[in-house]
């Protein structure tokens, strides 16, 4: 029948209207469920879908999008240590030394970790992109410490401990999951 | 629900518009509608269950033990609690320590990390070193080589670096053997194995990390065959010899073993690799290291184990006390296939017969298959590589210890990981299951001043303090006798499910367990590192012995891993229970009933270094008197420097 035709013309055409979120956020789905095998969701979600690169991106580049992320926090709370700093004879013995402390970690964390982290996703042998991301984690925990009393950093320093996280999740998922 | 949309009017008014106004039709329109809303229906299940369905396993990123903080509580200062360095569901809370009001004052100063340096361990002057590279024994020279980072004590930018000893153990530096300087190893020369030909003459099998990242293995050989130090090297012009095959990741292909003879005269070498979950080991065959063929087979897979780094495969005497050539092959003999776990970072090995004919392998014990089975070292041990010593006839092992500190820690002492001792590795006769490594005899030669002890007597729940001079450099052989009557009468119980890696360690006090020496410890015994043994006793009456290594008190630091680490180790009717230990600054090497069971670890005290460290035997078990005789001895320096007027 002619109507059966229109009908069946008609269901193809809103299957494909359903269809189309999926095929849209064909992507979206990738980082999701990417995120959700990471200890801290919405901060996994929001890092990445801020970088319009996540757009098409494979596990592996959300992977380096993440150590980009890292990267730009630690340098914030770098710059924010070196400004504490520089209050130089307003600030107690114990606070300098702890931000002096701080200050070498973080080092550590732009320079040591994140460039680690980088080569190791670029040629793919992933246990040293693990082993960066979770020492830059430790870093910020080990600063984060060694403050005696109230520290400055307490917000920053667990962003960037998080970020290190959720990065080295990704690079699990990466490492134990069909992929190439 | 469904969304008819707006930009596709045409079909539902059409539709509609012809349903509608048909008397002769009027009954089937609510046939044809609920067909239409029916199909609708059924599609939009059909889209969100696809949507849905990708397998979403949550990713226990509680068993990354190296250290995702994942769940550990953000803690603040004002807690004076540290933060576990481990995962919070691995380790049990008890590992760590509360302060109780006393912050710690380890901040690494210059005098804790310059004594971290060890004395008679190989390691570079300076910066990041991992995986031992081509071992060989050429020329009246031992050869090693290793992964090494010229630029920074972190990984990256990885060379060959090269040394030579006469024994293993004094080793001279020389010029880095190889650089990043062509497309095909631009993103890292990797590791690699040396075969000796039949000439004598010796081939280098590398991996390079390409331009575009692409794993590939290359051949070199050294620019003067005559030079016992080979000192230069050189590359075959037109590398690479092998690359990815397909259905093999451009990331899934490194690490080339030594190679052997087949019966048919051609050489052989096996490459790790994975498929999805699987570690696999593939198998070329070759006359002349330029051209391979691959064969249809792996030599040997296991599903589950990820990818199989640092694959290595040998032949041991089930009968004879010396190593055998790579190539040998027939009755009495057994072969090893090991392999570097990416997953886990664990060196695992089995035990198991070759097949020639068709390049395979069966472990003798399939439920202790490689990856999921026996280890070479319960502690911080990677990327072992053995060789064929043909100067002394034996198998030796080279594994890589890398750090359990902070990078910041070794960025600021400049270097980061040493070597083990090289182990001779020898078939166990009698278990019949395990390997044996001992660290090779030469080093005996740096034993100094010796101090012996005997029939110490240490009773249920005591601590006894052994006076040596210094007790950061020292090699330790210790017996244990423990009464059998208490073995007896000791009952059995749930104890059954003891491991050493989720027990509460050296603190935690059972009936028969544990018992055995505190090294690194200071006076006070605030800082100590226990190696021990731990006895259970089953329901049914049978006891099996645990050896471990407890780092959870090792240090003051917060930022140092704090894992007990170890294993089962068999102990045979009318053996009396054995530890030797090397001490060596920041690392602990422990060899349990003659090298069974080895752990490996890597501790930073902050008090209990230079003259404060102090050794003791002790026995925390509750129902067990255990008896000790030992022999210590102080350590000399191996002056491990460069090679002079090169």
């Amino acid at each position: 029948m002619k109507i059966l035709i229109v009908i069946i013309f008609a269901f193809l055409v809103c299957q494909a209207n359903a269809f189309r979120p999926i095929l849209l956020l064909g992507n979206q789905n990738l980082i999701e469920r990417t995120c959700k095998q990471t200890p801290f969701y919405d901060l996994c979600i929001w890092s990445l879908k801020s970088n319009p690169e996540s757009r098409d991106a494979s596990v592996k580049k959300l992977a380096q999008i993440m150590v980009d992320s890292l990267k730009t926090k630690a340098t914030e709370t770098l710059d924010l240590i070196d400004e504490l700093l520089q209050d130089g004879l307003a600030l107690d013995p114990e606070m300098q030394k702890a931000l002096t402390s701080c200050a070498e970690r973080y080092n550590v964390i732009i320079r040591g970790d994140v460039p680690e982290i980088n080569e190791a996703l670029k040629t793919g042998d992933y246990k040293f992109a693990a082993k960066g991301a979770n020492d830059a984690a430790i870093e910020a925990n080990s600063c984060e410490i060694e403050f005696p009393t109230k520290s400055p950093l307490t917000d920053m320093n667990k962003v960037v401990h998080d970020v290190s996280v959720v990065a080295a999740s990704i690079v699990k998922i990466i490492q134990t999951k069909f992929s190439f | 629900m469904a969304d008819i949309n707006p930009l596709l009017p045409v079909s539902s008014s059409d539709g509609s518009s012809n349903l509608t106004g048909q008397a002769t039709c009027r009954r089937p329109i609510k046939v044809v509608v609920s067909i239409f809303f029916g199909l609708l229906t059924v599609g939009l299940f059909a889209a969100l269950l696809i949507r849905n369905n990708g397998p979403v396993d949550y990713v226990d990123v509680h068993e990354n033990e190296r250290g995702s903080l994942a769940s550990t509580a953000f803690e603040k200062a004002e807690n004076l609690k540290p933060v576990s360095r481990g995962p919070a569901a691995g380790v049990s809370e008890k590992s760590n320590w509360a302060f109780g009001g006393d912050l710690p004052d380890y901040p690494w100063n210059n005098s804790m990390l310059s004594w971290q340096r060890t004395a008679f361990h190989f390691q570079p002057e300076k910066n990041w070193m991992n995986d031992p590279n081509g071992p060989l024994f050429y020329k009246g020279w031992y050869h090693f080589f290793y992964q090494y980072n010229p630029n920074a004590p972190v990984w990256g930018d990885i060379v060959w670096g090269h040394a030579v000893s006469k024994d293993l153990i004094h080793w001279l530096h020389l010029p880095l053997a190889m650089v990043a300087d062509q497309w095909y190893d631009k993103n890292g020369v990797w590791t690699g194995s040396a075969t000796i030909l039949h000439d004598g003459k010796i081939v280098m099998l590398y991996t390079g990390s390409t331009t575009e990242g692409v794993q590939v293995q290359n051949l070199a050989y050294p620019a003067d065959q005559n030079d016992p130090l080979l000192v230069h090297w050189v590359k075959y012009p037109r590398n690479p010899v092998l690359v990815p095959p397909p259905g093999i990741g451009p990331n899934d292909f490194r690490d080339p073993t030594t190679a052997w003879l087949t019966s048919e005269g051609k050489w052989r070498i096996t490459i790790g690799s994975k498929i999805n979950k699987t570690g696999i080991a593939l198998v070329y065959d070759t006359k002349d290291f330029i051209n391979y063929e691959m064969l249809d087979g792996l030599l040997h897979a296991v599903p589950g184990t990820g990818m199989w780094e640092c694959v290595d495969f040998f032949p041991v005497s089930e009968t004879e006390n010396n190593g055998l050539e790579t190539s040998i092959n027939g009755h009495g003999i057994k072969h090893v296939v090991k392999a570097s776990l990416d997953d886990d970072r664990h060196d695992y090995y089995a035990i198991g017969t070759y097949n020639d004919r068709n390049g395979t392998w069966i472990p003798d014990r399939p439920n202790i298959d490689v990856g999921i089975g026996l280890r070479y070292d319960y502690g911080i041990y990677y990327a072992a590589k053995t060789f064929y010593d043909q100067n002394k006839k034996r198998r030796v092992l080279w594994g890589w210890i890398g750090e359990s500190d902070s990078e910041a820690a070794d960025v600021k002492k400049g270097w980061a990981s040493v070597q083990s001792i090289p182990r001779t590795i020898l078939f166990d006769k009698k278990t019949g299951t395990h390997l044996l490594q001992w660290p090779v005899e030469e080093i005996d030669s740096l034993r100094l001043k010796s101090k012996e002890f005997n029939q110490v007597r240490i009773q249920a729940g005591s601590v006894v303090p052994l006076d040596i001079d210094s007790a950061t450099q020292l090699d330790i052989i210790a017996e244990f006798k423990i009464d059998s009557d208490a073995l007896d009468k000791a009952t059995g119980s749930s104890d059954a499910s003891f491991d050493c890696v989720t027990s509460g360690g050296a603190a935690e006090r059972g009936a028969l367990g544990p018992f055995g020496l505190l090294v690194l410890a200071d006076e006070r015994l605030s800082e100590q590192t226990p190696v021990y043994f731990y006895m259970t006793k089953g329901s049914d009456g049978n006891l099996k012995t645990f050896f471990c290594n407890d780092q959870s008190r090792s240090s003051k630091a917060s930022d140092v891993d704090k894992h007990i680490y170890g294993s089962l180790v068999p102990v045979l009717r009318g053996e009396n229970l054995s530890i030797r230990i090397l001490v060596d600054h920041s690392i602990i090497e422990s060899f349990g009933q003659g090298g069974r069971t080895v752990i490996t670890s890597r501790v930073y005290p902050t008090k209990a270094i230079h003259g404060a460290a102090k050794v003791f035997l002790f026995n925390n078990a509750t129902e067990l008197n255990v008896t000790a005789s030992l022999k210590t001895w102080q350590m000399n320096s191996a002056f491990i420097q460069p090679y002079p007027n090169l």
